[in-house]
C-alpha cells in the first residue's frame, strides 16, 4: 500500500469509492425488476438471504410443517457514474411476509419509489404503509400497463390517500427514460426534504 | 423465493464455511463497495477457495456485498461474514456507503447522483 502512489492505475483504484442506492418497493408482479432492468448497466442480479428464525414468526410456518428456513430473494441493478460514484438500485421481496427484510434493505438509502399497478391498487397499500411510518423519502410511480385502466393522477392519490407532500408520477417501468425520471423524482424530493429538515432544525445561513 | 428442498441443509451448510459464524465483525451495508487490488488477489490465493472467490470477483472492479453475493452465489449472511474477515485480514478494501452524516455532505451527494442520472 505504501507504493500505491507510484502506480497511477493502483492508485487510481484505490481511491475511495462512494456508493447510493436506491430503494425500488411495490407489491408483487408489479414491475420492480423490470424497471431496475431498464435502467441498470448490468442485467438485474438476485441475492439471496436466509430466512432464520427472526422470519419464522413473521412467516405463517404453520402452513408448512417442519419448515423452519426459507430464502428471500432480491433483485438489484447497478449504476456507475463516475469513477468514484455508484449508483445501486434495489428491489424489495415483494411479498409482505419478507417484510423483515425491508428494514436493512432501505437503510442508508437515498430514497425509495413505490410502484403501482393501477391493475391491483389494493396491493399498494402495505408498501404505502411501510413508507408513511419510515423517514425515508418516496415517491409513489403508476406503472402504466397497457391493458390496465387509465386513472387520472389524482384519482388515484385520493384512492390511495398519498399526502400532498409525497410526489406522485406516472411511468412505463419497461423504458429507460420513464424509469430515469421515476428516479430523478426520488433524488429530487430526497433534496428537498432534507433541504426542509436543515431548515427546520438550523437557523438559516446568510 | 423458491423454498430450499431441504431445510436443514440449506442453514447448515453454507455457514459451515464460515465456521458457524452468523455474525460479521462489522457491519457492511448492501451496497458498499469492495475492492482487491492484484496485490490483495494474490494474497486471497492463500486464504482459502470461498475468500479466493469472493477476491477474484473484486479484482479490477468494485463490486457492492450484494453483488459479490449474486457472483459467487452465497447467502447474503454467508458474504457478509466472509466479507467482513477479509476486510480485516486486509485482502479486501472497504469503501463507503452513502455517508448520512452532515448536511453539506449529504446534500453533495444528492446532488451528484442526480446529475449523474440527468446524463445517463
Amino acid at each position: 500500500m505504501d507504493f500505491a502512489n507510484y502506480d497511477p492505475a493502483g492508485a487510481r483504484r484505490s481511491r475511495e469509492i462512494i456508493s447510493a442506492k436506491i430503494v425500488v418497493a411495490g407489491g408483487f408482479g408489479v414491475g420492480k425488476t423490470t424497471l431496475v432492468g431498464a435502467i441498470s448497466e448490468i442485467t438485474p442480479l438476485t441475492t439471496e438471504a436466509l430466512m432464520t428464525a427472526a422470519g419464522v414468526g413473521i412467516d405463517d410456518s404453520s402452513k408448512v410443517p417442519g419448515k423452519e428456513t426459507t430464502t428471500v430473494a432480491m433483485d438489484f441493478g447497478r449504476i456507475t457514474m463516475a469513477q468514484d460514484l455508484i449508483l445501486y438500485l434495489f428491489g424489495t421481496p415483494g411479498q409482505t411476509r419478507f417484510w423483515f427484510m425491508w428494514d436493512e434493505i432501505i437503510r442508508g438509502a437515498v430514497g425509495a419509489a413505490v410502484l403501482v399497478d393501477t391493475r391491483r391498487i389494493t396491493d399498494a397499500f402495505a408498501p404505502l404503509d411501510y413508507f408513511e411510518n419510515r423517514k425515508l423519502p418516496y415517491v409513489v410511480a403508476l406503472n402504466r400497463f397497457d391493458d390496465a385502466p387509465q386513472y387520472e393522477l389524482e384519482e388515484v392519490r385520493e384512492a390511495l390517500a398519498i399526502s400532498r407532500d409525497v410526489p406522485l408520477v406516472m411511468c412505463d417501468a419497461r423504458h429507460r427514460d420513464s424509469v430515469k425520471q421515476v428516479l430523478v423524482t426520488v433524488v429530487e424530493h430526497a433534496m428537498l426534504r432534507l433541504q426542509n429538515e436543515h431548515g427546520r432544525g438550523y437557523a438559516p445561513v446568510g | 423465493m423458491e423454498p430450499r428442498r431441504d431445510p436443514r441443509g440449506a442453514l447448515v451448510r453454507p455457514y459451515a464455511v464460515t465456521r458457524g459464524r452468523t455474525e460479521p465483525s462489522r457491519d457492511i451495508a448492501l451496497e458498499a463497495v469492495l475492492s482487491a487490488n492484484a496485490t490483495q488477489a494474490t494474497e486471497a490465493r492463500f486464504a482459502g477457495h470461498d475468500k479466493y472467490r469472493i477476491a477474484t470477483v473484486c479484482e479490477g472492479r468494485a463490486q457492492s456485498l450484494a453483488e459479490i453475493a449474486a457472483y459467487t452465489r452465497m447467502p447474503l449472511g454467508v458474504t457478509r461474514v466472509l466479507v467482513a474477515d477479509m476486510v480485516a485480514e486486509g485482502l479486501l478494501t472497504l469503501h463507503t456507503a452513502a455517508p448520512a452524516t452532515g448536511y453539506e455532505e449529504r446534500m453533495n451527494l444528492l446532488g451528484r447522483v442526480l446529475s449523474g442520472l440527468r446524463e445517463l
